[in-house]
């Protein structure tokens, strides 16, 4: 067991550097509405976070994650570009299932971060090419992804509104994505609709169930989606090497599908701005997947980096998280990136060094 | 001693009674209604402890009792990681009962979990809420929606009559236990198809602390193979 102390230590050394870097220091609540944070991640939050309760606030969680918070002090009156950087614990519900693990995780632990509120399209360079340099003396590997790039890719593909629309909705759901694919990529099959009882019961209203009725119909008469774009779907959610590799890939997958040609303009530049700051991008492992299991939370670039034992958890990841920012301003968007590193695993490496 | 644990009311009492009684291990409870004792008969070494439902996985756990009847799905709403504190000795038959999640039967679109997910997504964007799904079982019925990635929905808490929280509006489905499905018909609410969160009935579980000689021996004499490969 490594001391909390110094773990807090390695906190700061990592706090120092990222105000080197510009960043004003903000130090959010731990009680936070559970309102915000219910509404933006749904009931898996309430799976990995406390939730506890005040007589006169209402339900209230501790700290899942910093993002939320330092993007709602933000809109409060930040200006852009602003860079913020914390450090602090989070608390996480490890809920186990059936059986407990052996080595349960941890259910507090510091969190560094660094944020970047920023339109100007160099920013995600300039996070990544941050966290790499702290991380890299721990001989840390990263992997990068691009939300951007699929939901360009789904956007592109020859379907009808209601059908990309719920493609693009369950992006971050990679089964229930799978199964519509599939649906969609065979004729349909027009549904009986059994007699409505008498009555009508509950909030949807009537008016609800026709319009869905109605979709469901006209979306059986669509023709399948060709199987070539099926191949090419798989194709691209299946990308994953060393960035120069990936980047020739989309290029000659971007001939046949120019919908996203742009999204692999875009991912060229970043690497190559990256490699200007000093990162060689035939060390960084592009995945065209990676980010899709997380929360609903990134939308463009996404970055994690591995360390220490297999069984770890990632101890840095973050990415660009436009579309939360737009949630949590009523549809005033502020595009900002970030990321998080867990000094109580680089605490340990230090320890165990 | 061995300490076992039995619901202490109803017909869940009445048959555990029986499934014990045809084993040739009497348990009676003791003369007055009012007292929550019992005496055990044809074994030795066995005290009844007379338990809410309930309570037996949460007792189990904390080794207060060794022995214990309750429902799966009690165990495995209330205790996470119950296999690593738990030994399900023996299904007993009774006491049937699925977690299901039923929508209103007029919802003729909605038979499937498919139908639910898609429902959920049209509802919050319509509603600017999630779909509300009325529960005891937060625990089994997130990880089971959670596993068919099932999103835009939350969960509302309902202790009780969770029937009725559809025709009040205070959720648009509910997930629930039934052994009939009566009660849900008359309330106008449908089961979903395909197989429920969980089929539950009463089962003699054990304490895995409590495993050893003297329970090996009751378990036997119960006609069971003790608790080895279990």
């Amino acid at each position: 067991m490594i001391p909390k102390r110094d773990k807090q230590d390695v906190g700061q050394r990592l706090l120092a550097a990222f105000r080197a870097a510009g960043a004003a220091e903000i130090a959010p609540d731990i009680l936070l509405p559970a309102e915000s944070l219910l509404d933006l991640y749904g009931e898996d939050i309430r799976a990995r976070a406390y939730v506890t309760t005040d007589p006169i606030r209402g339900e209230m969680m501790l700290r899942p994650d910093f993002t939320v918070p330092v993007v709602q002090a933000h809109m409060q009156g930040g200006a852009e570009p602003a860079r913020y950087c914390y450090l602090g614990e989070v608390f996480r519900k490890q809920d186990m299932g059936e059986t407990r693990p052996a080595h349960p995780r941890d259910s507090e632990y510091l969190q560094a971060g660094f944020e970047l509120f920023s339109r100007d399209a160099a920013a995600d360079a300039e996070v990544f090419a941050l966290f790499h340099g702290l991380l890299a003396p721990y001989g840390a590997t990263s992997e990068t992804g691009d939300m951007g790039l699929l939901l360009d890719a789904v956007r592109a593909l020859p379907l009808t509104a209601p059908r990309r629309d719920a493609l693009l909705h369950h992006i971050w759901r990679p089964g229930r994505f799978q199964r519509l694919m599939e649906r969609f990529a065979v004729p349909g099959v027009a549904r009986q609709f059994p007699p409505e009882p008498d009555g009508w019961s509950g909030l949807r209203d009537r008016a609800e169930m026709v319009a869905r009725i109605a979709r469901l119909r006209a979306d059986a008469a669509v023709p399948p989606l060709p199987a070539i774009w099926m191949e090419r779907l798989t194709r691209l959610l299946a990308l994953r090497g060393p960035v120069p590799e990936v980047t020739a890939s989309l290029r000659r997958l971007a001939e046949d599908w120019p919908g996203i040609a742009e999204a692999a303009q875009r991912i060229e530049a970043r690497f190559a701005r990256i490699a200007r700051l000093g990162v060689d991008p035939a060390g960084i492992v592009f995945d065209a997947s990676h980010g899709r299991a997380t929360m609903e939370y990134y939308d463009g670039f996404t970055f994690s980096f591995r360390a220490g034992p297999d069984e770890w958890p990632p101890v840095a990841s973050g990415g660009r998280y436009d579309a939360l920012t737009r949630v949590l301003g009523k549809g005033r968007a502020i595009p900002a990136v970030g990321g998080i590193i867990r000094p109580g695993l680089l605490a340990e490496m230090e320890a165990a060094a | 001693m061995i300490r076992l644990g039995v619901p202490s009311k109803g017909r869940l009492m009445e048959q555990s009674f029986a499934w014990f009684a045809d084993r040739g291990v009497r348990l009676t409870r003791s003369a007055s209604d009012r007292e929550y004792a019992g005496t055990v008969e044809g074994v030795e070494g066995v005290a009844l402890v007379l338990l809410s439902a309930g309570e037996i996985p949460r007792e189990l756990a904390a080794g207060r009792i060794e022995l214990g009847v309750t429902g799966t799905d009690l165990v495995r709403e209330k205790l996470p990681g119950w296999r690593s504190d738990l030994i399900e000795v023996a299904p007993m038959g009774f006491g049937h009962a699925d977690l299901i999640l039923a929508v209103p039967e007029c919802w003729t679109d909605c038979r499937t979990l498919d139908d639910l997910a898609s429902i959920a997504r049209d509802f919050r964007a319509a509603h600017g809420f999630r779909l509300r799904i009325a529960t005891k079982y937060h625990r089994l019925v997130r990880a089971h929606l959670a596993a068919h990635e099932v999103a835009d929905y939350q969960l509302v808490d309902s202790q009780g009559a969770t029937e009725g929280t559809v025709a009040n509006q205070t959720a648009e489905a509910i997930a629930d236990i039934t052994s009939s499905g009566a009660t849900l018909r008359a309330n106008g609410l449908a089961v979903l198809d395909g197989p429920p969160i969980l089929q539950s009935q009463a089962t003699l579980f054990m304490a895995r602390a409590a495993t050893g000689p003297a329970t090996d021996a009751f378990l036997r004499r119960l006609g069971l193979d003790g608790t080895k490969g279990l």
